[in-house]
């Protein structure tokens, strides 16, 4: 339960939110041509004759796209519709040829299922499940560019019938916190499933966010749909604009319409766009051009055997198979990218290592790719050198402090360490004899301070492991330098 | 020997192969005849280098021994398929000017057999007509005229109008057409003429421009049933462009072509005796039933409970997806545009598509877009989809009792031009016997049975099991024996 409050002037206010999120099938052609659907082609250079609604052509079904769906229906564990058909929703605009969208109305290709949220990734206790009513698939529209020209609008039918899975959720979300935990969930999933990029900056995967204010537990206030927000934080902020706006009308003795409003993010406010009355009446009908998308058991068998661990299974997985604290299993498991990496480096490691491995992913790794501004595929260090970096570390070969050393010259050079630790002499050294002559130089050069711990002054004890540890160049053991030193001080 | 232009398109293929004549002799004769015939209006573009280039390559194919199924034979083709590089219009001026850079499956699959192209075909706009007077290049005229020496012109039908005067007048032996309510079948009774509309999903819609999808269906008009069988061979077949085709062989209609009936249970629908059709299109069918019983079939009077529906019902789902299928027609991408000065992009539809549509259209998008908007579609197209269920089912259920239906194709002989372009409903009963079996995908073929009084041709419909076009091929091959029609229309042209 979330307790997100709005306080207004005459109490405190309930926020509910309902999402409807636009994702990109990941799929070489469209929906029903064969154009690719590459991102950043030349305008108008992706577009089939079918794209441009030509005269007399037709759309087919593209096998891919509704197994895309499918897969994705079932990683959110809803009921799969064997039977499902495409209807054309029907509207005038420049950026649609056909004058229609083949969509779902009457019959989804998905039905019901479920995601699980947590608000705080440290926190099981935060857990809550967001409703999803239904996954259909449709045609995304082309893109008009009003820059070209003083007094005409130009039109790129590139993105005109790509896929998109349009998955629409139950208003069970109660704060912008919620929402954003939401998506970000999702696109994990759809990562995980491989079926949308999520990658919000190129438009693959956008939302329109419904959202109404109540008196806590009251009943259902009036929506409006805010349309077509791209990215977390411009959803959460759309939501929180939203609700202090209707907040505002309602204490001020108005009332709330049900409208479709804009995102603005550069002022960060919500702008009406067309009322309840200018909407669109969309003659939503089943496309008479494409016969009912029939799906049989051997079709979902194949869909299901196609998953991979999904990312609250691979959690649980992480935490009682591996060990791993809650947070470190969260972290590990948000993106999909992470826990192949991890999974690789454990693979080589073994996975009576998985909680260290962990943590140096985690502290090491991610420092190290944040500070390079580098995404886990993109790192320097391959999880087979990590692996071996590790080992270096259980096996005594490289202390703590070095091995920090030899991961930062691995970054830069991407060497195997075992190759840097060889080359650069790195090696930890367990020698006492080269050890004890090296406490003894430092004793000797410090009598005064010899003589101060002896005295009594205890905290003098890591001055000499400092000064050792210095004169043997990082390398010596650090228990072995502990132990000789404290014998040499006797 | 009489004119070329006097065979038809087995006469042509058979008489190209056996070297009576050359290809390019057939052609040329057919271009010259399509020349002087332009007062009729039956075409909206000539092509002659096309069906000369095609009857050329026939002819170099007989000398090398690779003839193909319709080598040497040129033939008109519908406005409604997209032709490339040959203006596509659909009879509309909103597509004026409009060149294809694609070929539509079914003429490809024509040329492919050797066929050329002489043309393309006058056609009501958007093949919504039963007149050939919605067209936006003016309307055809039929080459028939009243046996009463008056000289007021007649429509050939519509909306494959162009197609049936095509062929009755002798500018081509064979061309295609497209049935959506009729379309085929009652221009081809009109002018005497055989036309069959197969069972729907056997030839690919891609490539012809959509009026009704679920309805829309190409067929072949010609002089005879045997002309027939062998045009829709080179026509139909799959084509995964079209999710609607169907994935089935082609049967070999011309070669297994028999008019033995002889056993065959002609249902005679009582449904179809309607109030206000004129004597002599009920005595043509008595006709044509004594017929079918010389020839040795039972005659069984059945019912299509559901039959009185039909009209309205098609007069529903054709218009609500037309509504739909013509909303590409904007003014963005291609075809007309008008773009008032000052205006926005919603001028800019508005005044394209004021200037681009004739009134039948918009009517049509009209009635399409009501019976789809919020609070009507179930009153109205759900209604109407449901019906449609109904009268497919009257069919399934009538095939226990018999293997055709024998109807009327029409419910008059061809009127003149202008008597009924006022009265939208009075046109819309021109269909009244047709638009079942399109609503239920059937195969359907009017052949010529005999002429009213004032000389004009009658046509009959024989209506069959969805893919049996062979049966219904035979039916009408038996009927036309026995008619023995050999009238045809003065050429005053």
């Amino acid at each position: 339960m979330s307790d997100y409050r709005i306080q207004g002037a005459t109490g405190e206010w309930e926020v509910v939110i309902g999402l409807e999120v636009h994702a990109q099938v990941t799929s070489k052609a469209k929906l029903f041509s064969g154009a690719s659907t590459d991102f950043g082609a030349e305008p108008n250079s992706q577009v089939s004759l079918v794209d441009a609604a030509m005269p007399g052509m037709l759309p087919v079904p593209n096998r891919e796209c509704i197994r895309q769906a499918v897969r994705t229906g079932m990683a959110l564990e809803a009921e799969i519709n064997a039977w499902s058909r495409f209807d054309r929703k029907n509207y005038f605009y420049a950026d649609l040829p056909q004058g229609y969208q083949i969509s779902q109305l009457y019959h989804p290709i998905v039905g019901e299922g479920a995601i699980t949220i947590l608000t705080d990734e440290k926190d099981e206790s935060t857990a809550k499940i967001v409703g999803i009513e239904r996954i259909h698939l449709e045609q995304d529209a082309g893109k008009l560019m009003h820059d070209q020209h003083p007094s005409f609008s130009y039109v790129d039918l590139n993105r005109c019938g790509v896929a998109l899975m349009e998955i629409v959720s139950r208003p069970d979300m109660r704060s912008p916190e919620e929402a954003g935990a939401y998506v970000r969930k999702l696109r994990s999933i759809l990562r995980y499933v491989g079926s949308c990029d999520g990658n919000m900056e190129q438009g693959s995967m956008r939302a329109d966010v419904n959202v109404s204010v109540r008196r806590p537990g009251g009943p259902l206030g009036t929506r409006t749909e805010t349309k077509n927000v791209n990215s977390v934080r411009f959803i959460m902020a759309a939501i929180e604009y939203e609700a202090s706006r209707q907040v505002d009308v309602i204490e001020g003795g108005g009332a709330i319409v049900q409208e479709t409003r804009l995102f603005d993010p550069d002022r960060v406010e919500t702008r009406s766009l067309r009322s309840k009355e200018e909407a669109h009446d969309y003659r939503y009908f089943p496309d008479p051009d494409l016969l009912p998308v029939e799906l049989d058991e051997a079709f979902l068998a194949e869909c299901r055997a196609s998953l991979p661990e999904l990312p609250d299974p691979k959690r649980r997985r992480y935490e009682q198979a591996l060990g791993l604290p809650v947070y470190n299993a969260a972290v590990l498991t948000a993106e999909v990218e992470t826990a192949r990496w991890f999974e690789a480096l454990l693979a080589e490691l073994g996975e009576e290592h998985a909680v260290r491995a962990s943590n140096w992913v985690i502290s090491d790794l991610f420092g190290a790719l944040n500070r390079l501004d580098h995404s886990i595929e993109q790192s320097p260090v391959s999880p087979a050198q990590g692996a071996e970096l590790l080992r270096l570390v259980a096996d005594g070969t490289l202390s703590g402090t070095l091995s920090k050393q030899v991961f930062e010259i691995m970054l830069e050079t991407r060497q195997d360490p075992g190759r840097i630790v060889e080359e650069r002499g790195l090696k930890q050294t367990s020698d006492t004899g080269a050890i004890d002559r090296a406490i003894a130089d430092v004793l000797a050069a410090n009598q005064d301070k010899v003589a101060e711990y002896r005295g009594g002054k205890d905290k003098l004890f890591g001055f000499f492991v400092g000064q050792v540890m210095k004169a043997m160049q990082g390398k010596a053991n650090p228990a072995l330098v502990n132990e000789l030193l404290k014998k040499a001080l006797g | 020997m009489s004119a070329l232009t006097d065979l038809g398109v087995a006469a042509i293929r058979d008489g190209v192969r056996d070297g009576a004549f050359s290809a390019r002799e057939v052609a040329e004769a057919f271009v010259d005849a399509v020349g002087k015939a332009r007062g009729l209006n039956a075409f909206t573009v000539e092509t002659p280098e096309h069906a000369l280039a095609a009857a050329d390559a026939a002819d170099a194919a007989r000398a090398s021994g690779s003839l193909k199924p319709l080598s040497g034979v040129p033939l008109g083709i519908k406005d409604l398929f997209a032709t490339q590089g040959v203006q596509t219009t659909a009879g509309s001026r909103i597509l004026e000017g409009f060149a294809p850079t694609y070929e539509s499956t079914v003429s490809a699959n024509l040329f492919a057999a050797g066929a050329g192209m002489l043309g393309k075909l006058n056609m009501d706009e958007f093949a919504m007509g039963s007149s050939n007077e919605t067209s936006g290049y003016g309307p055809v005229i039929s080459p028939w005229r009243r046996g009463d020496g008056g000289n007021a012109p007649l429509t050939p039908g519509g909306s494959s109008g162009g197609s049936a005067t095509a062929v009755a007048a002798r500018l081509a032996p064979g061309v295609t057409g497209t049935d959506t309510g009729g379309s085929i079948r009652q221009p081809a009774a009109f002018v005497g003429i055989t036309g069959i509309k197969p069972t729907y999903g056997r030839c690919s819609r891609w490539g012809i421009v959509a009026f009704a999808s679920s309805l829309d269906q190409a067929g072949p008009m010609a002089r005879d049933v045997r002309d027939c069988a062998i045009m829709l061979e080179a026509m139909a077949g799959f084509d995964p462009k079209d999710s609607t085709s169907l994935d089935l062989p082609v049967p070999r209609w011309e070669a297994n072509l028999s008019s033995d009936v002889r056993g065959k249970r002609i249902g005679i629908p009582k449904e179809y005796r309607i109030e206000g059709v004129p004597e002599e299109v009920d005595r043509v069918w008595e006709q044509g039933i004594a017929m079918m019983r010389e020839a040795g079939a039972e005659i069984v009077e059945v019912s299509l409970p559901h039959t009185r529906y039909a009209l309205p019902t098609y007069y529903i789902i054709a218009p609500a997806e037309a509504s739909s299928n013509l909303a590409r027609y904007d003014g963005v991408r291609y075809g007309r545009r008008v773009a008032p000065e000052n205006g926005n992009l919603t001028d800019m539809y508005e005044a394209t598509r004021a200037a681009g549509f004739g009134a039948e259209v918009k009517r049509r998008i009209m009635i399409g877009t009501y019976v789809l908007s919020a609070g009507f579609y179930d009153a109205y197209f759900n209604q109407a989809q449901k019906v449609r269920a109904l009268i497919a089912r009257d069919f399934e259920r009538v095939w226990a009792e018999c293997d055709y239906l024998l109807t009327p194709t029409a419910p008059s002989a061809a009127f003149a031009l202008g008597e009924k372009s006022a009265d939208p409903i009075a046109m819309y009963l021109n269909d009244v016997f047709a638009v079942p079996a399109s609503l239920a995908g059937l195969p359907a073929i009017s052949v010529p049975a005999g002429l009213n009084g004032q000389g004009l041709p009658l046509g009959l419909q024989i209506v069959g099991r969805a893919l049996d076009e062979q049966g219904v091929l035979d039916a009408a091959l038996a009927l036309e024996e026995r008619a023995g029609l050999t009238a045809r229309p003065e050429a005053w042209w």
